[in-house]
């Protein structure tokens, strides 16, 4: 009925100003969408920065040898924050987009996969940098720990590298569980496997048996990696720790490939 | 009898669309498509074409492969057999996908973003999208811009979904059941804006279980069941090919006589009134009215979709 013209957005953008366009809304709109939803930043932000508190800032006068177990805490609650970001960020919610048909519908639209997944693993990467911020201000203020600005700096990097390679196995998990178990699931996964590490209490007070099966665990490599920025790391090969992080990654986004393309060829 | 000129001109109307459109070229086709999947089939060696500018329903039961056919022609699946082409080109594509919208049947949406923020990402993926005030012009979104979508009601969310598939000012929209789960007052809203949709000249399918949607609503209706064509054509065609008619009066005819007459299928009691169900009422109609001065409470049903739709679906 209406015969009011159409208003479109004039001249039609470049190809780099449209990516650029839907790179940094999809991302914007994925971190707002998760710092909203309080079920999620609460407990992913909430419990590494509890656990700290509790355990980092009781041990503020505490060492074992030449650690300082609260800065020793620092580290590995940061890889146990950022861990938990990333799984439940990726992997909780795109299982959980993927079921609801939601995902389907962005598919039926232009939007690039890729803006996708880079909007999920930036958004873990900054969920992972403020709970490391909030922790260190912790740290700091309450539990007695000195930084310089060269550990800082490196902790931020390895929290972006530990986030990308967590946000492998979100991917995974996404991908494998159904989405209502898979808070379940990731939890279960989750909780085990950091304590194992030594995420939660300095790996050496742990059973022996324990500490042998830690090599095979990638929190352990990412605690290693962390914990080696304050010199604190348990053996001097760095280079180890590394191949079984970066390993681990490939790992987890090589299956996803294979799953992903199997669900492709069966759709 | 203005309201039967009415009625009259409106079926000339949709007829006239319906022979424009069959002169041009379809703009989506599915060409003998089977879809299975491990145990079931989907969709059997089932062929359609969406021409320019007609609005086209695809009707069935629940689990008739509506939804695979649009998931098909969307580029979601790929057909077991058969091909499925959208502009002449590959559904998949990205710039085909630039000019096709979609409103698909989602469980839950993100619900902690506010209604301006998921149009103006879905606006994002579009090479030429539709001005957001535009949009929500047209979905009806006003006021509710700066709601959390968890905030909204079941009628304002189903509008936010068909906001979402115009962001590209598409061509080519597709809505699988559109109003499902909405009161009768949102569904005709709704409906209004679909029209709108139709009077800018877009091409939509749109799957629905509701009959009486797809009488308000298409030019030409598809009657599938079991994946399968079991019927085309106007909705009054699909109309006619249905039971026929009920005409409902209080007579001192008697049924025995009543069953005699050309064309009537049954003859029922209803209460005080009798229902005749016959294929060419007018007829029937006119000898009772002659045969009987005392008729009163004449009411003639209008052709119901719902007994066609079931015969169709039915009998083959």
């Amino acid at each position: 009925m209406s015969t009011t013209p159409l208003i479109y957005s004039t001249a039609r953008p470049s190809i780099l100003v449209y990516a650029i366009g839907v790179y940094v809304r999809e991302t914007k709109y994925e971190f707002l969408k998760l710092l909203r939803a309080k079920s999620f930043s609460l407990s992913v932000i909430g419990f590494p920065v509890m656990f700290y508190v509790l355990f980092g800032v009781v041990n503020r006068n505490a060492s074992n040898g030449n650690v300082h177990i609260a800065k020793y805490m620092l580290g590995s609650y940061a890889c146990f924050g950022l861990v938990g970001a990333a799984l439940f960020g990726i992997g909780v919610s795109l299982a959980s987009e993927r079921a609801a048909g939601w995902l389907e519908l962005k598919r039926a639209s232009p939007m690039p996969p890729m803006a996708y997944l880079f909007a999920k693993c930036v958004t873990a990467i900054a969920f992972g940098l403020i709970i490391v911020t909030i922790l260190t201000t912790v740290g700091v203020t309450m539990a007695g720990v000195t930084l310089t600005a060269g550990e800082l700096v490196r902790m931020f990097g390895m929290t972006i590298v530990g986030s990308i390679c967590f946000a492998s196995m979100g991917l995974l998990l996404a991908l494998v569980v159904p989405a209502n178990a898979a808070p379940g699931i990731v939890n279960l996964i989750y909780l085990p496997m950091s304590f194992m590490s030594g995420l939660w209490m300095p790996i050496q007070y742990l059973p022996h048996w324990l500490q042998k099966i830690a090599p095979a665990l990638p929190t352990y490599h990412l605690a290693q990696l962390m914990l080696n920025i304050f010199g604190y790391a348990n053996s001097a090969s760095m280079a180890s720790h590394w191949t079984g992080l970066v390993g681990f990654t490939m790992l987890m986004l090589g299956l996803s490939w294979l799953i992903f393309n199997r669900a492709q060829q069966n759709a | 009898m203005p309201a039967i000129a009415f009625a009259q001109e409106t079926r000339t109307t949709t007829d006239r669309v319906a022979d424009s459109v069959q002169l041009a070229q379809p703009i989506a086709t599915l060409t003998n498509v089977t879809k299975r999947y491990s145990a079931t089939t989907a969709l059997d060696g089932l062929s359609l074409a969406l021409r320019p500018g007609e609005v086209v329903a695809l009707l069935g039961p629940n689990g008739a492969g509506k939804s695979t056919a649009v998931r098909l022609l969307l580029g979601l699946i790929t057909p077991t057999s058969g091909t499925a082409r959208v502009f002449g080109g590959d559904p998949c594509n990205p710039v085909t996908r630039a000019r096709v919208g979609a409103m698909l049947q989602v469980a839950r949406i993100p619900e902690t973003l506010r209604v301006r923020e998921h149009l103006d990402l879905f606006r994002s993926y579009y090479p030429r999208p539709l001005a957001m005030k535009e949009i929500v012009r047209i979905a009806q979104l006003d006021g509710i811009e700066s709601r959390m979508f968890s905030q909204l009601s079941g009628g304002q969310k189903q509008r936010v979904l068909f906001g979402l598939a115009l962001c590209g000012d598409p061509d080519l929209v597709f809505l699988d059941e559109p109003t499902v789960g909405m009161d009768i007052e949102a569904r005709r809203g709704l409906w209004q804006q679909i029209r709108t949709l139709a009077e800018r000249g877009k091409t939509v399918l749109l799957t629905t279980h509701y009959l009486e949607e797809a009488d308000a609503l298409a030019h030409r209706i598809i009657v599938i069941n079991k994946g399968k064509i079991v019927s085309e054509g106007t909705p009054s065609e699909i109309k006619s090919r249905g039971a026929g008619r009920k005409i409902s009066c209080r007579t001192s005819l008697s049924p025995k006589y009543l069953r005699t007459l050309a064309s009537v299928t049954s003859v029922e009691q209803d209460r005080d009134a009798v229902v005749v169900t016959a294929l060419h009422a007018e007829s029937v109609v006119r000898e009772m009215l002659l045969r009987d001065e005392t008729l009163r409470n004449l009411e003639i049903a209008s052709p119901a979709l719902e007994d066609a739709f079931l015969a169709l679906t039915t009998t083959r």
